[in-house]
């Protein structure tokens, strides 16, 4: 058929979609409230801790909620893709479409008292926390209106009310400060855990090791997320990695392997690492994820790969897709209602990208604020802005 | 200003005085050349001519991010050109260790942002090797390549200038050119020094820089300033991009009849105090700009050392312009940065003074 023309590469993503055409799907007739069990299309793997079961228990509410956030989140990255072609969105932007069930997936399996920190591709983790659009969008133009406040841009995304600790830029830099964010909850008795996204480019930086060390010394309730999509900018994990399963790496730290294409999967390997970690400390995760676009903006993503890997995926494993697939089989929803569906978030992204247009760049003496708790009182003005006249406090 | 920077470059040209050295390369013609593509000649030349050097980094293989180790994987092999996994300190560690077997180690660091992982390799290791073990041992052949500076809208971690950090570490050089004929003719000359060296490469100019690069090997030393605008009435003092940013500043302010003398400092540790010097003796005035915020800036140490130098010569107190005391920002950059206007307004209190 088809799938054998692909490279023996492209054939490692797509082998957990092949198996998925192999399992049943049980059919359930269903009410919005009523529970209804879907089996992962991909078994987990484990690394010294048991796997979570395959059955998920889901509502046809929930499965509908999956499709419409990361259908928003997909509109919502396309949307950034174009405002940065046209120069609105300057500097570095990094897209995470094709990711998305990584994030909607997560928050089912978790509350806003869990902590989120992730690297620079942070778009969709900041919505899935309760960020708005309009609110991404001002802080991808550098506007003041943005979450940020226009003064971190794409990379620096943060929502304190939701706990979500953002957004760096250092590759790697996130890793101690998520354990110490868990090792906080566990002094405060907070009964929260802590998710620390990082990459498989990531996974080679020493402060990873450290930081594993040192959480599993003290038992912290840190879950160690690793979003292998399967690319360190342009280098493949086989190319940069001794040993590509990321979820051992921990060593004597408990890991589990998840198809991170598939929301259901990821949201049961969530509620069980998050229950793992508040009784026994840290664990790995290992999302098995794939991002359409290049690393970011600047990189058009098909030097390294074939164009054939990125269409296959996006035919097979399109988290999108199966969710829909899902709905349909199960007649939660008609075709109708989800082209609907899409059609208003459509409408509902394009309205949040106009309104994030009109809104005013920060102003200039925000260029001095917040870098101190009490600022040096700097002011700047003159031929340029030459002149400074500092007032200490 | 791409298209002044184009010019201005090849307007550069050499101009003998002081303790300058007479370099004939800047007469000399060749090919038209780009800043990346100039760095790319030198590793060509750098690995045809010493078989025991090698190019790693992130993404070296392929030519790098930003090209300037195009061909060398092809040409040299994967056994002297290779990717590294994403870990700097483990890179510069594995270069120093390369290097104290006799190699020479050329380390990419694919943005002088993230080259503070391995702060602690270059300050501890690097640059204290041959003096605690009484000389038996040494990582001379280590040279640290990575591209520093603004680019317009590389926000936080995609434009800073650390050269401050590096330049208060004895033990290592430091070197920043200004252009393509320049960069090549400084890297090699980093590469083959027998100490270990950080190189910053002005990552606006890569592709903005056009100037006419001989194709042969040749070196231009190090610790050897150049006056590259000869003036009487104040010194100007800067390196890498920023020198083209200087010179418009000179340009306008001879149209209000003040001369000025340009230097460009190559390198930084340990840099050439004499020309300096000597230079603002002649003029009694001196201005002192870069894109690294202000304070502990290397403005600083090069305004006390003349303070100490040429106090009694001196009109005025000595000016910098330079970065604001905030993190490189993302939509005021504008503001930031140390501009042509800036400068001109400088120059022109300082000789009123």
């Amino acid at each position: 058929m088809a799938l054998s023309r692909l490279s023996s590469r492209s054939n490692t993503f797509l082998k957990p979609a092949i198996t998925a055409l192999h399992s049943p799907i049980r059919r359930h007739v269903s009410t919005d409230t009523s529970p209804i069990t879907i089996e992962t299309a991909v078994p987990f793997t484990s690394h010294l801790c048991e796997s979570p079961s395959r059955s998920v228990e889901t509502s046809s509410e929930e499965i509908l909620a999956f499709f419409r956030d990361m259908a928003q989140m997909r509109r919502m990255e396309i949307a950034a893709d174009s405002l940065y072609k046209a120069k609105l969105i300057r500097g570095f932007c990094h897209l995470y479409d094709g990711q998305e069930a990584l994030a909607v997936g997560m928050e089912a399996a978790i509350t806003k008292k869990d902590a989120i920190i992730t690297s620079y591709r942070d778009h969709c983790t900041f919505i899935g926390r309760g960020g708005k659009l309009v609110d991404a969008f001002s802080e991808l133009m550098g506007r003041k209106t943005g979450c940020s406040h226009g003064k971190g841009g794409s990379m620096h995304f943060y929502k304190k009310d939701a706990s979500f600790y953002g957004g760096h830029g250092i590759v790697g830099a996130q890793i101690p400060l998520g354990c110490g964010l868990a090792f906080a909850q566990k002094y405060n008795k907070d009964e929260a855990v802590t998710f620390v996204l990082y990459g498989d480019g990531a996974a080679n930086q020493g402060q990873l090791f450290e930081a594993l060390n040192i959480a599993a010394l003290w038992d912290l309730p840190a879950i160690l997320v690793c979003e292998n999509n399967h690319y360190g900018m342009g280098t493949a994990t086989w190319r940069s990695a001794k040993s590509p399963a990321y979820f051992k790496r921990g060593d004597y730290v408990p890991g589990l392997k998840v198809d991170g294409m598939d929301a259901l999967a990821v949201k049961q390997a969530c509620k069980f690492a998050k229950e793992h970690a508040l009784k026994n400390g840290p664990i790995i995760l290992e999302m098995d994820t794939y991002r359409y676009h290049g690393h970011s903006m600047s990189d058009p993503g098909s030097t390294y790969r074939t164009r054939d890997e990125i269409s296959g995926v996006r035919q097979v494993r399109d988290p999108i897709e199966r969710v829909r697939k899902l709905l349909l089989s199960h007649d939660i929803a008609t075709e109708k209602e989800l082209k609907d569906m899409e059609k208003e978030i459509r409408k509902e992204v394009d309205d949040a990208v106009a309104q994030a247009k009109e809104s005013p760049v920060p102003d200039s003496s925000e260029l001095f604020t917040n870098m101190y708790v009490k600022d040096c009182g700097v002011e700047s003005f003159g031929a340029d802005r030459k002149d400074l006249k500092v007032t200490l406090p | 200003m791409a298209a002044l920077l184009g010019r201005s470059c090849r307007k550069l040209g050499f101009l003998s005085s002081g303790h300058g050295a007479r370099r004939s390369v800047s007469t000399e013609t060749g090919k038209s050349l780009n800043l990346y593509s100039a760095i790319n000649q030198a590793l060509h030349i750098a690995l045809d001519s010493d078989p025991r050097s090698f190019v790693f980094g992130e993404d070296v293989g392929f030519g790098g991010v930003f090209r300037c180790t195009t061909g060398l994987a092809e040409r040299f092999g994967k056994n002297r050109v290779f990717n590294t996994p994403l870990c700097e300190q483990g890179i510069v560690g594995f270069g120093i260790g390369l290097a104290a077997m006799g190699n020479r180690a050329i380390v990419e660091i694919q943005f002088a942002d993230y080259i503070y992982p391995a702060f602690d390799q270059i300050v501890n290791e690097a640059a204290k090797f041959r003096y605690r073990s009484g000389n038996q041992f040494n990582c001379g052949g280590l040279t640290i390549r990575a591209p520093y500076g603004a680019v317009g809208h590389g926000g936080h971690y995609h434009s800073q200038s650390p050269e401050a950090f590096f330049c208060h570490v004895p033990g290592i050089k430091v070197v920043i050119p200004r252009s393509p004929r320049e960069a090549k003719g400084l890297l090699l000359s980093c590469i083959r020094d027998p100490n270990p060296v950080v190189f910053f490469e002005p990552k606006w100019l890569y592709r903005q820089a056009v100037e006419e690069v001989p194709e042969h090997d040749y070196m231009i030393p190090l610790s050897e300033a150049e006056v590259i605008r000869e003036g009487n009435d104040i010194t100007l003092v800067g390196w890498g991009a920023q020198l083209t940013i200087m010179e418009q500043a000179c340009l306008e302010a001879e149209k209000e009849g003040i001369s000025c003398e340009l230097i460009d400092l190559k390198t930084l540790l340990p840099w050439d105090k004499e020309t300096v010097e000597a230079s603002v003796k002649k003029t009694g005035r001196l201005l002192i700009s870069h894109e690294a915020p202000i304070t502990g800036g290397f403005g600083a140490e090069i305004s006390a050392t003349i303070l100490e130098r040429c106090f009694l010569k001196l009109e005025a107190p000595v000016s910098r312009i330079c970065g604001l005391d905030t993190p490189f920002p993302l939509v005021f950059e504008p503001f930031y940065m140390p501009t042509k206007n800036k400068i001109l307004d400088a120059i022109k209190t300082t000789v009123n003074y």
